[in-house]
């Protein structure tokens, strides 16, 4: 699928290919990779948008420091997309504002 | 050599709202605060503006925490007519929330004996589960009940500290960083602060939080206060569900929940520990069940100012006039009668309250040395 992202992949012949979803759209990942890295190698840029202001956000350091990289992974909100790797199948959804407190306020359940 | 009317050692809630207290009045005022290697209670507090249980054991202290709570929305306003800062004050009232029926019927006891001192002017609620759930319903089955106290309230404790040391900054106030003072010397007129040259000022008021203890006995006074640390956690942004500060839990006004505290006597030690952020965390699920599958992504020990019955010192020196003390556990509760109360006094107004005295040094008072 082409894509207009900034990052292109190195050749990697090696690594198989795992499909996930984001906010209903197919993703090709690789095996090994972080969910941010994946989002933003299909040129998705958007992954939050902020409690506070509502601004959009991305990953930014892809180390587990900076938290903007926040989104909701198989039901669980405001999951570091940097730190969790890609699985075949995973639910990935844009993380909209502040979480509820409770499991039964959580994100809906990623099925669009 | 500098110069100065007021020299302020201390630049945490204490030493800023008096400063900026006296600035508003008119004085010229240099604040010297030690650094960031300092002990900081105000960078590291729970950020209620808390009335009910305070004062038990001395009802003046009770009557003192709430002039000072009904006069935190004007100090509110003016900060944040001076410097756009929003303090994110709210004072719904506030709930002390108690897991066991003893332990319910304790605080309602205390608080009672409180209401007899001050002649029945001293409002509380006392809920059992049932009616506290319809004022919380986010509480959990084990919860026994809670104390409503109608003047309590939250702010945001850091933004409070930015905006009175904005707020004296451009009043014309001076703050020397990094300045830890380790001498004060008492001279024919006025005071010199800080080793040869240092500084003149014709008034000194120590709000060095623990660091008034080395420093008091330099102008002739007591200041017998001692750390107790409290641990603290941080839990992840999440949409309002608690519309109300309670005692053991609050949800800021960014909506981060935040979880307190230990009350732990370990010196001058304001680290965090497993044990005692796990007791901390498991008291709060057992509070508000919802908050079992939250993250936590901060936490932090800091140490509380104690004096030996955790009610403030307010002193003047007699043997050194124009020298003063002041200091608190509750900055941040305390922090409007201190700026618009306090202040004046030190300034050279009449004593606020009739009580002030109360809060003298001399209620420790040792027997001499032989
Ligand atoms: C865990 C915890 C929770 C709390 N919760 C609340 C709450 O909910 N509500 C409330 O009202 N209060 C609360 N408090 C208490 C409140 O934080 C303190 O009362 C308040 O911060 C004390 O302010 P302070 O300026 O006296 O002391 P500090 O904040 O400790 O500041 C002292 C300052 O003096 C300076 N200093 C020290 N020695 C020297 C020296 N020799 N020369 C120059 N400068 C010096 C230091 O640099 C420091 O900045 C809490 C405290 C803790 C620890
Ligand atoms: S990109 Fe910074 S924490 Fe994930």
């Amino acid at each position: 699928m082409p894509n207009d992202s900034r990052f292109r992949r190195l050749p990697d012949p090696g690594r198989r290919a795992v499909a996930i979803v984001f906010d209903g759209r197919a993703v090709q990942a690789r095996e090994g990779d972080s969910v941010a890295a994946a989002i933003l190698a299909a040129g998705i840029a958007v992954t939050r948008r902020t409690p506070v202001s509502g601004a959009p956000r991305g990953p930014y350091c892809m180390m587990g420091v900076c938290f903007d990289c926040l989104v909701e992974i198989d039901g669980m909100p405001n999951c570091q997309a940097c730190m969790v790797e890609v699985r075949e199948g995973m639910r990935v959804r844009l993380m909209a504002g502040a979480r509820g407190p409770g499991a039964d306020l959580q994100g809906s359940k990623a099925d669009d | 050599m500098g110069e100065t009317e007021f020299a302020v050692i201390g630049g945490g809630l204490v030493g800023m709202a008096v400063a900026f207290g006296l600035q508003r009045e008119g004085r010229r005022v240099t604040v010297f605060d030690e650094g960031d290697v300092a002990y900081r209670a105000s960078r590291g507090n729970f950020g209620l503006v808390w009335v009910q249980g305070k004062g038990v054991g001395m009802p003046d202290y009770a009557r003192w925490s709430r002039l000072s709570a009904a006069l935190w929305p004007e100090l509110a306003a003016e900060l944040q007519e001076d410097t756009g800062l929003d303090l994110e004050l709210r004072q719904p009232g506030g709930f002390d929330i108690c897991l066991t029926e003893e332990g319910l019927a304790a605080a309602a006891a205390r608080l009672d004996t409180l209401h007899t001192q001050l002649d029945g002017d001293y409002p509380f609620e006392v809920l059992g589960h049932n009616r506290l759930r319809e004022m919380l319903p986010a509480i959990g089955p084990q919860v026994a009940g809670a104390i409503y106290g109608p003047e309590d309230g939250h702010t945001n404790p850091l933004v409070l500290l930015r905006a009175l040391t904005t707020a004296f900054t451009r009043r014309g106030g001076a703050i020397e960083n990094g300045a830890p003072v380790r001498d004060i010397e008492p001279q024919s007129s006025g005071f010199r602060i800080g080793s040869d040259p240092g500084w003149r000022a014709e008034k000194v008021v120590l709000c060095a939080g623990l660091g008034n203890a080395q420093l008091a006995p330099m102008v002739g006074m007591h200041a017998p206060v001692k750390p107790n640390r409290g641990q603290v956690l941080i839990c992840e942004r999440v949409k309002p569900f608690l519309p109300y500060p309670t005692a053991q839990i609050r949800q800021v006004g960014e909506g981060a929940v935040q979880i307190g505290d230990s009350k732990e006597d370990v010196g001058f030690d304001d680290g965090t520990t497993p044990q005692v952020m796990a007791a901390i965390a498991k008291r709060a699920v057992r509070i508000f069940p919802l908050l079992e599958n939250l993250r936590v992504v901060r936490a932090w020990g800091a140490l509380r100012v104690m004096s030996p019955d955790g009610h403030p010192i307010y002193d003047q020196s007699r043997r050194h006039p124009g020298a003063y003390l002041v200091t608190c556990h509750s900055g941040v509760t305390l922090a409007a009668s201190h700026a618009l109360r306090l202040a004046p006094w030190i300034a050279g107004g009449a004593p606020p309250v009739p009580y002030l005295e109360t809060f003298g040094a001399e209620r420790f008072a040792v027997s001499p040395p032989a």
